[in-house]
């Protein structure tokens, strides 16, 4: 089969468009006989479709605080559905109130938004910067690349969650320096595997035949190697969401990334830590949200690298 | 260390002054020595990093450093210790928060890195302004909860692990395998935040009634009576670094309770570990359960364990002494991994379960701005890393002796 080639590290010939779509074909065939990756795309296909949705799904404004507006509200009020036997005198709230007296279930529900946001965005830093240094290591070679690489060694010698922290100390609280903590931390992983990738190929003959033909470096590297590099990129990638959006919240859950009142699971489940014996649901919601999430990452990044890659399969 | 004597240890032939006896040397200990040599770079990296972190910060670093606790004579004193005005590396000066270049040969041995790293070999890590002590004393008080706390986390994590992955890998494809998986990958992606106050919740309050109640937070209970290893040893007149020792052990309670045989100490202990080591423990646990479980599908697939099989060996037998004998080499690498999943996890389950340990330290300075204590604790956590790899590493070698030789 040609397309175990792929991620091999072996040279691909320039292939036909037709090959080139068969072979797609196979590697998503491949991936939907796995079946943790199609439990894991479905969870996925759900969550972004309840991102995409939101402000249908949502029943009220995530950030409005109903204390005073609604009738009868007390911060967290519990759970009242009229359907399942609440009284209609009461205001319906799915998942109840928060400590601020704001709607649980539509800040769950915009929280997707924000998870998601952080995940894809967190990783695709990261892999920029990733690549570019493990693309220059691997391709220069010599003391660059052990300067590089031994400042990656330096990265991955903290604990991730720990060495975050203390970016996010420097940098100071927020969701978005958080996810730039984060993703200076997962910069190594992501160097590491381009840099693989691009010792594997540099010396193969037809990247020496790109170079004697006078292709530039930067045409070598963006033509011949991060196309033969992407395989184990995207495997990297699409588990590292998962560990994003994990260290993320547990950033927030802190009280050093997403701050209140923004719909963000970590956030809300930090700020009820303390109301855990009288009301649990606040925790259990976006707790259960937050294990999906990641749970639908690392069961689509599983499969897909069995499915890209079989000889990495465990 | 002269460069002589580096190769001298690596055993490189052909340098003047290295003996011919370095190719007698028995292959370990030369793996062993280059081991811990690479590692030194990296422990010098990891100080480095800390260092810079806490000098990058824009605008005063006294300010940066203590925070609301600020003014002109804390500052004094800050900036005294830390030898601001001083170049911060060697040609390299900084003044607010603009770089330049100096031409100063004096900056070469005269620089904050290296007034940092003289404090360092004193043992000297700053003062914390919260607790008013130095971090060395708040690190020597709480280190001895986490040391615990992360030891029975792994614990669980490899009993269970091994376990799972042994149950899984036993019967491919079976409906156990796929449960025992389900639940691995379930363990892997639940926060450890999120497991802990769940089972917080499950035991301290929904079971509280019941015999399977578990006390929910703290290491002990409220107003819990026990004597310190001194105190039942009649050693209260110890001082010096043998009390230090012996203090530092009584602080891990189950130790204590068992070699001072107070008994009721070491089940109070055990309780209060219970549900913070299962929340800690579970994405190893997960993680060490799917190493075994693929491991040990590999293994089985080998011809020797089809020999084992076809001579008619009983099945227990290939599977332990066949299987899993080979196939626990990689899952030493994944426990050695795992413990950076641990120190990071601890901070958030010693701040759910409220153990004061480096974790709730950590947690505590954040909201109290105490920098200088989030510095030294990262870099001791750091250092903890850095060995537990070396120490992995060794023990993989001298588990496998292909790999010494590679």
């Amino acid at each position: 089969m040609s397309d175990v080639a792929i991620g091999a590290g072996k040279p691909l010939p320039d292939v036909t468009e037709e090959a080139r779509v068969g072979r797609r074909r196979g590697v998503i065939a491949r991936l939907l006989r796995q079946r943790s990756a199609v439990v894991g795309l479905l969870l996925l296909g759900f969550l972004v479709l309840v991102a995409l949705l939101a402000d249908v799904l949502a029943t009220h404004d995530p950030i409005k605080v109903l204390l005073g507006v609604e009738p009868g509200i007390r911060p967290r009020t519990p759970p009242c559905v009229h359907l399942l036997g609440c009284t209609a005198s009461l205001p319906e709230h799915i998942l109840g109130l928060d400590g601020n007296g704001r709607d649980e279930y539509s800040r769950l529900i915009f929280g997707t938004r924000v998870s998601l946001f952080i995940g894809f965005v967190t990783v695709f830093g990261a892999i920029l910067i990733g690549t570019v240094i493990g693309a220059v290591a691997g391709y220069a070679g010599g003391r660059t690349d052990n300067i590089l690489m031994r400042l990656m060694d330096m990265l991955l010698a903290f604990p991730a969650l720990l060495l975050a922290l203390v970016i996010v100390t420097v940098l100071g609280k927020g969701l978005i320096n958080a996810m730039v903590a984060v993703a200076i931390v997962s910069i190594p992983v992501y160097a590491r595997v381009m840099r693989a990738s691009v010792l594997s190929i540099r010396e193969l003959d037809y990247v020496t035949a790109a170079r004697a033909l006078g292709d530039s470096p930067m045409s070598i590297l963006l033509r011949r190697v991060v196309p033969n590099s992407l395989t184990p990129l995207i495997v990297q990638a699409t588990l590292g969401i998962g560990t994003a959006v994990l260290e993320v919240a547990a950033l927030s859950f802190l009280g050093l990334a997403a701050q209140a009142p923004t719909a963000e699971w970590g956030t809300m489940i930090g700020n009820e830590r303390n109301q855990l014996f009288t009301a649990p649901w606040l925790i259990l919601a976006p707790g259960v949200a937050l294990t999906i999430t990641v749970l639908a990452f690392n069961l689509l990044g599983d499969g897909l690298r069995d499915a890209l890659d079989p000889r990495l399969s465990g | 260390m002269s460069p002589t004597f580096v190769f001298f240890l690596l055993g490189v032939p052909g340098v003047a002054g290295a003996p011919s006896v370095t190719w007698d040397r028995p292959p370990v200990i030369r793996f062993v020595v280059r081991r811990l040599l690479i590692s030194i770079p990296v422990i010098f990296g990891v100080v480095f990093i800390v260092f810079l972190l806490s000098r990058i910060v824009p605008g005063d670093p006294c300010v940066a450093a203590l925070g609301e606790h600020a003014n002109p004579k804390s500052c004094e004193a800050f900036n005294a210790r830390i030898g601001l005005g001083l170049p911060i590396l060697p040609f390299v000066s900084k003044s607010g928060s603009d770089y330049s270049l100096t031409a100063d040969p004096g900056s070469i041995t005269n620089n904050q890195f290296f007034v940092y790293l003289g404090d360092l070999a004193h043992g000297d890590l700053g003062t914390s302004v919260k607790h008013g002590k130095p971090v060395t004393e708040l690190l020597f008080e709480r280190l001895p909860t986490t040391i615990e706390l992360t030891f029975y986390a792994l614990l669980f994590a490899i009993v269970v692990g091994v376990t799972l992955g042994i149950v899984a890998a036993s019967r491919h494809n079976s409906k156990r395998d796929v449960l025992s998986m389900m639940f691995a990958n379930l363990g892997v992606s639940i926060p450890v935040f999120v497991l802990g106050l769940m089972l917080a919740y499950a035991f301290g309050v929904l079971l509280k009634d019941t015999p399977f109640s578990l006390p929910p937070s703290g290491r002990l209970s409220a107003g819990f009576r026990f004597d310190t290893i001194p105190e039942a040893w009649g050693m209260t007149g110890l001082t010096g670094v043998p009390r230090g020792i012996l203090d530092f052990l009584s602080n891990m309670y189950t130790i204590n309770g068992l070699v001072t045989g107070q008994f009721g100490l070491f089940v109070e202990a055990i309780r209060h570990l219970i549900l913070p080591a299962i929340a800690l423990g579970t994405i190893p646990m997960a993680i060490i359960a799917r190493m075994t479980r693929s491991s040990l599908l590999d293994v089985l697939g080998r011809e020797y364990v089809r020999t084992a099989e076809a001579k008619g060996l009983r099945p227990r037998l290939v599977l332990f002494r066949h299987g899993l004998r080979n196939a626990l080499l990689p899952v030493v690498t994944v426990i050695g991994l795992s413990v950076a999943s641990l120190l990071s996890g601890a901070v958030l389950t010693e701040t759910i379960f409220g153990l004061t340990g480096i974790g709730l330290t950590v947690f505590e300075s954040i909201s109290a701005r105490d920098y200088v204590v989030i510095q030294g604790m990262a870099l001791l956590v750091a250092l903890i890393y850095v060995v537990v790899n070396l120490i992995t590493d060794v023990s993989y070698g001298l588990l496998d002796p292909r790999v010494r030789v590679s």
